[in-house]
């Protein structure tokens, strides 16, 4: 189906549709300023000072463009057959991908009217990037956290702090990213007329989705040049991550119309895709509505919402990108998984061969090139994402390695 | 006059001892008779267990409730401020399902329940079920309605039509944001309309909103349908305000409240019986002055 319409790919739709997932499933206190949101962003998206303005941003404040780096001490180790290239999303300000699009919906809030800004976060990368913007355009910032994530990544928190935001523990539900989404949005239904809430993946109602893939797009935008440069040519295979999936939609969604180009989506195996503790939601999930879209879900039986498992809190939601369900239903883009060890092994590769500290989420697509390294052909183009540096998972790999069995 | 003392036979007819179940329409022409607003609990079905919800549910009828909405448990209550987020969880918690929750409304009626019963659920369980297999069974074990709190109208067509083939009535909600949507939503609403006083989640609040008059002569503008107000209401005094304005009056997160605080008591038999007469003493307080 998607080969005879990919030339003319024109989701979403103007109901917020990716074929049958997406749309908007929130309460009717919302929908107002979710057509609000829909008619701003349909204006800033064809106004040519605002794309200015946020490129300059991108360019000037974020640090973009990144590089696209040719990884030849990985590439031998590998199987010495692929060219493997890393596409640096871990050189922006803040450390990861999530600025690109904190930088846009801020500057939106501040078109809008609204003085103040809210978001959800897991592990604090975009909790850290929304506290950032807010700082550089005077916003107030309320960051919604789960008690659990607050205890974890106590140094997020701190630097949040640091940064003027207010960070608020949320207590429903399993304490982590799908409660802090919900009470994000709980929030937002209460605070609707001064507040925008920006959300952090290609997930939630529509315009979403769809307006979080546009501010991330520079990624995929940035690669294809970057590699003509380099190569003359398209990669064979692109790479990457995949929780909520936006640093996967801005890499993929300029090369969609490619078909040359294979598309590789990584989600979180855990500890494996045959325990209940992983969170592999288009490979195990069924479709079903969580936060305001229809998209693939993790849940029992009955629809109630199942929780997620990742060594990469940043992975650890029981949703997925309702333009992900998509491209994988329509078999454009491939989905694998990676499990906790995999991710940790490569990047562990990474660091030895590179010097670089990937974030254990982008180790997670680093772990998948590795398999598909290892069985290429020579001189095939392998892009990674790397969507985030690994400062922030120290802890973590420290406790992962000296105790591989807790 | 207590609320609930002053029940004519109306139209809820007697045959043979046993009396018929009520219309949602035939229960606020009723109210309207007698010229008070409709009583309308929300309890979570299963909280704090399934037999005491049965319990609960007649305790409101008897205290003069027109309608009853019963939440069935989520894991993510989009629309729900603290109180009943954790009665849904206590719920889950003790085994509470979705079909479990059909099946507990079909234990009400058999239990002596009359008044007519709205099915409070959010979508995802109910997607999940099948959308038509669900209004299906949801008449067959004698629900009334369907109301679904993070289902906007533009997405509810199948459930919609669904119900209306099943002899169900859809809810719909209007909230004071909804501004231009209102008249496009009022147009395909069934039963009564579903007025949200204030912004933000269910959950217990000092005052209502000054505007609420507005809203509600806003909504007038556009149908003749009855208008229910929830989201807040929990004292006297939002009774007495809203009983000139309201058709009805819905009630969930103060009455949580009071059965949560009770919680202990629903152990034992005696003291459940306590409990339950606080219930009634509880609304019949609430309602006492209610007259339009």
């Amino acid at each position: 189906m998607l080969n005879s319409d990919r030339k003319v790919y024109v989701y979403p739709d103007d109901n917020g549709r990716f074929g049958e997932f997406g749309g908007s499933f929130v309460p009717e206190t919302l929908m107002n300023a979710i057509e609000e949101l829909k008619e701003a962003y349909a204006r800033i998206a064809e106004d040519e000072s605002f794309q200015r303005e946020y490129l300059r941003l991108l360019r000037e404040y974020a640090g973009r463009p990144t590089s696209l780096y040719c990884a030849e001490r990985l590439s031998e180790a590998w199987g010495n057959k692929a060219v493997i290239y890393l596409k640096r999303e871990d050189l922006n300000h803040t450390g990861a991908h999530k600025i690109n699009n904190a930088l846009g919906q801020a500057l939106l809030a501040k078109k809008m009217g609204k003085q103040n800004i809210i978001a959800e976060t897991g592990a604090g990368q975009h909790g850290v990037a929304s506290a950032t913007v807010a700082a550089r355009f005077g916003l107030s910032c309320k960051v919604f956290m789960g008690e659990e994530d607050v205890r974890r990544q106590s140094l997020n928190v701190f630097r949040m702090k640091l940064l003027g935001a207010e960070v608020i523990p949320v207590r429903s539900g399993s304490q982590t990213l799908k409660d802090a989404t919900n009470e994000a949005i709980r929030y937002w239904v209460s605070h609707v007329d001064d507040c925008h809430y920006i959300i952090g993946s290609v997930v939630g109602p529509h315009p979403y989705p769809q307006m979080v893939r546009d501010f991330q797009r520079i990624i995929g935008d940035e690669t294809k040049r970057q590699i003509m440069e380099k190569e003359n040519r398209l990669p064979d295979t692109i790479i990457a991550c995949v929780g909520g999936g936006s640093n996967a939609m801005g890499m993929f969604y300029p090369f969609l119309a490619d078909d040359q180009v294979r598309l590789v989506g990584v989600e979180a195996a855990g500890k494996g895709l045959d325990t209940s503790e992983h969170a592999a939601t288009i490979t195990k999930g069924k479709k079903g509505v969580l936060h305001g879209m229809m998209t693939y879900v993790l849940q029992d039986e009955q629809g109630q919402i199942q929780e997620a498992h990742s060594i990469s809190a940043g992975l650890d939601y029981p949703g997925v990108g309702p333009e992900h369900a998509y491209l994988a239903a329509a078999n454009r883009v491939e989905y694998a998984s990676a499990t906790d060890a995999a991710a940790l092994n490569a990047l562990q590769d990474l660091c030895q061969t590179e010097g670089i500290l990937p974030a254990i989420e982008s180790a997670h697509a680093l772990a998948e090139a590795k398999k598909r390294a290892h069985i290429a052909e020579a001189g095939e183009l392998i892009v990674v994402c790397l969507s985030g540096r690994g400062d922030k998972d120290v802890q973590t790999i420290e406790q992962t390695l000296s105790h591989p069995h807790a | 006059m207590a609320f609930g003392q002053d029940n004519p036979s109306g139209s809820r007819e007697s045959t043979c001892g046993t009396k018929t179940r009520q219309s949602v329409e035939d229960a606020f022409q009723e109210k309207k008779r007698q010229g008070k607003p409709a009583f309308i609990p929300f309890i979570t079905g299963g909280y704090p267990t399934y037999a005491d919800s049965i319990d609960i549910a007649l305790a409101l009828q008897d205290a003069g409730a027109s309608i009853l909405e019963v939440g069935f448990p989520y894991s993510d209550p989009l629309a729900d401020g603290p109180v009943i987020q954790a009665s849904s969880q206590a719920a889950l918690a003790n085994g509470m399902t979705f079909s479990k929750g059909l099946e507990l409304v079909r234990s009400m009626r058999q239990a002596g329940l009359t008044i007519p019963l709205i099915i409070f659920c959010y979508y995802n369980p109910i997607f999940q079920f099948g959308l038509d297999l669900f209004a299906k069974k949801a008449r067959e074990v004698g629900a009334n309605g369907v109301l679904i709190p993070d289902l906007p109208h533009e997405e509810a067509d199948h459930v919609r039509r669904a119900c209306r083939q099943n002899d169900l009535v859809y809810i719909s909600l209007v909230a004071p944001t909804s501004k231009e949507r209102i008249r496009r939503i009022v147009s395909q609403a069934e039963g009564f309309i579903y007025c949200i006083s204030s912004l933000g989640v269910t959950g217990v609040r000092e005052n209502l909103s000054a505007q609420l008059d507005d809203f509600l002569k806003r909504i007038r503008r556009h149908t003749d349908k009855p208008l229910a107000v929830g989201f807040g209401v929990s004292k006297r005094e939002h009774v007495e305000q809203l009983s000139s304005m309201a058709d009805g009056i819905i009630i969930g997160s103060a009455l949580i409240n009071l059965i949560t605080e009770r919680r202990a008591l629903f152990g034992d038999g005696k003291t459940k019986q306590q409990a339950l007469l606080e219930i009634k003493t509880f609304v019949q307080g609430l309602f006492s002055n209610a007259n339009s």
